[in-house]
């Protein structure tokens, strides 16, 4: 693959959570990301997973800086988009798009999908004539599987699939280069699901697009992405490409994602060997000491309780955080 | 999955060009469930009626408002002479008297209301959609002025800058505004955290453009339903001052003043108290139905 056009160095949101009372107030930081380091390459797509409240959203809302990071750096095409100032990020935006979870509510129930579509094309570009936007909107909606004269209606006739297609039309509209889905197909139905996928990656071959795919689905990213980030309690976990990654999980916390998934064939279901994970996820609030995944890791040892196990890079690009994979 | 797709597909495109093409928004939703609400529509009509004859009512009359004489003083309500509604106890029709009272109680109500929803829908909303210490800020200096009595505040006005009719139109509409305030406030908190707001946000939507497009459209609902019910307040209002003296000034007259000098003479002739409560009365309920009837229309889920 080609030069990474998103770098993300030591990404950290730390949310200011008020507690205790009137007089013993204290703010205490509450870490939904804390320290995470990626790439993405142009036409690839990445794919975020973990539990729900891992920080997978709010990970992605600060690569688009919908949500300002408290430390490190998001370049995109070489900026720091963390520096630049509202208005010029908001000029910046057209390059970098989201696909919401509802898509229901992310769609204003007032407007008609034509005015949906054209919002972002005037907030852009204000001297585009309505012409031009109108060719514009017609070609999206084709692309994304609408008839284009459904244009004049509104969000609440259409299904939930049709409405994540509006949804993935306004984001493609100003030919974005890089698109954050957060769980675009979880309040989908299952046969719906598949359409949206397929339709996304039929997009992205088109149009060369890169993809930030969050989702807590593994049958679904292993379907899309080249690459799996694995987050755990906002911090990153193991990273691979989707091929090892499924073939041999190193991290014991993938290795329990993946077991969790169903096999396909009843036979070599019942003799996988399941591991799974006991407990809840900690109070991101109040991370445990050592290795975040400690409470909940099947070998964990008292070394994992002392240190914070470092990010190790193999030879193959391939990350783990973790004191013992390699005799696991 | 890609044959599912390539089948799922062309069905979807069958169905809907199947489908009707021209879109139905929730207003026009709202219209027609309103418009299938009786007690709604007839408060529109009979409310159209009343504003009809406080246009036309003094024109038909032969009197005007300035037309006293000695001969036709506390005359009942008659056919003879034209004086339908009788007169009072300087001998001015009460025709004339009632629908010009009418002109100025509309108006005063629909006027004060107007101010109150600018000023209300800007401020709560921007409250709302900004957030944080700047809300805090904003939402005590509404607490603060509610705690201020409104009589208390209209009797400084009257005295700093005398009885004036448009002062009145002020003083109502900046009292007023401090709920509608808090109610477009309440509603923008609701709609901020809609995903519809974060998708135009991301699509690089400047802020007045969210809040103009987004926001307000999706908050005025409930404004909406809260202006019907602020008119017929503002009317009474505007009686209560006007019988305690701080209203309208003679010889303009409004539904108030005429209730107010009513009161005093309901022995020797009563029809000066009743027609203008009665039409009074009747304007509130009408009000009040369109009200009931505007919440049912746009809050389906309500019912
Ligand atoms: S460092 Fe220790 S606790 Fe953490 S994943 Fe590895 S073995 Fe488990």
């Amino acid at each position: 693959m080609s030069t990474p056009v998103l770098k993300v160095e030591n990404l950290k949101v730390h949310f200011p959570i008020k507690s205790g009372g009137f007089l013993n107030a204290r703010t205490l930081p509450l870490k939904a990301v804390d320290g995470v380091s990626f790439n993405v390459d142009a036409g690839e797509c990445l794919g975020v997973v973990g539990e729900s409240g891992c920080g997978k959203s709010t990970l992605g809302r600060a690569v688009l800086q919908l949500i300002k990071p408290t430390a490190g750096k998001v370049v995109w095409m070489g900026e720091n988009l963390c520096d630049l100032s509202h208005e010029t990020m908001r000029q910046k935006r057209s390059d970098l798009q989201l696909v919401f979870q509802d898509p229901l509510s992310s769609l204003n129930p007032r407007l008609t999908v034509a005015e949906i579509i054209r919002e972002p094309l005037y907030a852009t570009d204000a001297s585009m004539t309505r012409e031009e936007a109108d060719t514009r909107i017609a070609a999206i909606m084709t692309a994304v599987g609408l008839l284009p004269e459904m244009r004049n209606r509104y969000p609440h006739e259409f299904s939930g699939g049709q409405c994540q297609r509006i949804a993935i039309a306004r984001a493609m509209v100003l030919r974005p280069k890089l698109i954050v889905c957060d769980e675009p197909v979880s309040a989908l139905d299952v046969s719906i699901q598949a359409q949206i996928i397929n339709l996304l990656r039929r997009l992205q071959k088109e149009y060369g697009l890169s993809l930030i795919f969050i989702s807590h689905d593994l049958s679904v990213v292993r379907h899309l992405c080249h690459r799996v980030m694995v987050l755990y309690l906002g911090r990153m976990m193991e990273m691979a490409d989707r091929d090892s990654l499924f073939a041999k999980p190193l991290h014991p916390y993938t290795q329990a994602l993946i077991s969790a998934v169903p096999i396909p064939d009843p036979a070599k279901e019942r003799t996988k060997e399941a591991v799974i994970l006991s407990g809840d996820l900690p109070s991101p609030m109040n991370p445990p000491s050592g290795c975040v995944f400690r409470t909940r890791c099947p070998k964990a040892t008292p070394v994992c309780i002392k240190d914070a196990p470092a990010i190790e890079t193999l030879d193959n690009g391939r990350q783990i955080a973790c004191h013992h994979w390699r005799t696991l | 999955m890609t044959l599912f797709q390539a089948q799922s597909e062309s069905q979807l495109q069958l169905m809907d060009a199947a489908a009707r093409l021209k879109g139905r928004s929730l207003w026009q939703d709202a219209a027609e469930r309103f418009s299938k609400n009786k007690a709604a529509m007839g408060g529109v009509i009979v409310l159209g009626l009343i504003a009809i004859m406080s246009i036309v009512g003094p024109m038909i009359s032969p009197y005007t408002l300035e037309d006293l004489s000695w001969e036709s003083i506390g005359i009942a309500p008659t056919m003879e002479n034209s004086h339908w509604f009788g007169t009072d106890d300087t001998g001015r029709d009460m025709w004339v008297l009632t629908w010009m009272g009418a002109r100025v109680s509309l108006t005063i109500g629909v006027m004060t209301t107007f101010i109150a929803l600018l000023i209300g829908v800007a401020y709560g909303a921007t409250a709302g959609y900004v957030g944080g210490r700047t809300d805090n800020l904003m939402m005590r200096f509404v607490d603060v002025l509610y705690a201020l009595p409104l009589l208390f505040f209209i009797i400084i006005l009257v005295t700093v800058f005398g009885r004036n009719i448009y002062l009145v139109f002020v003083a109502i509409g900046c009292v007023e505004w401090l709920t509608m305030a808090r109610i477009v406030r309440g509603q923008t908190l609701s709609v901020k955290r809609k995903e519809y707001i974060e998708a135009a946000l991301a699509s690089g939507v400047r802020t007045n453009t969210i809040i103009r497009r987004h926001v307000i459209p999706n908050v005025i609902g409930p404004v909406i339903v809260y202006v019907t019910l602020l008119v017929p307040t503002n009317i009474l209002v505007e009686s209560y001052l006007s019988f305690l003296g701080l209203g309208v000034q003679e010889p303009l007259t409004s539904w108030g003043v005429l209730i107010s000098r009513g009161a005093n003479a309901l022995e020797t002739a009563p029809w000066l108290l009743l027609i203008p409560a009665t039409f009074l009365a009747i304007t509130m309920f009408c009000f009040n139905f369109i009200g009931d009837g505007l919440r049912d229309a746009l809050d389906p889920k309500d019912r």
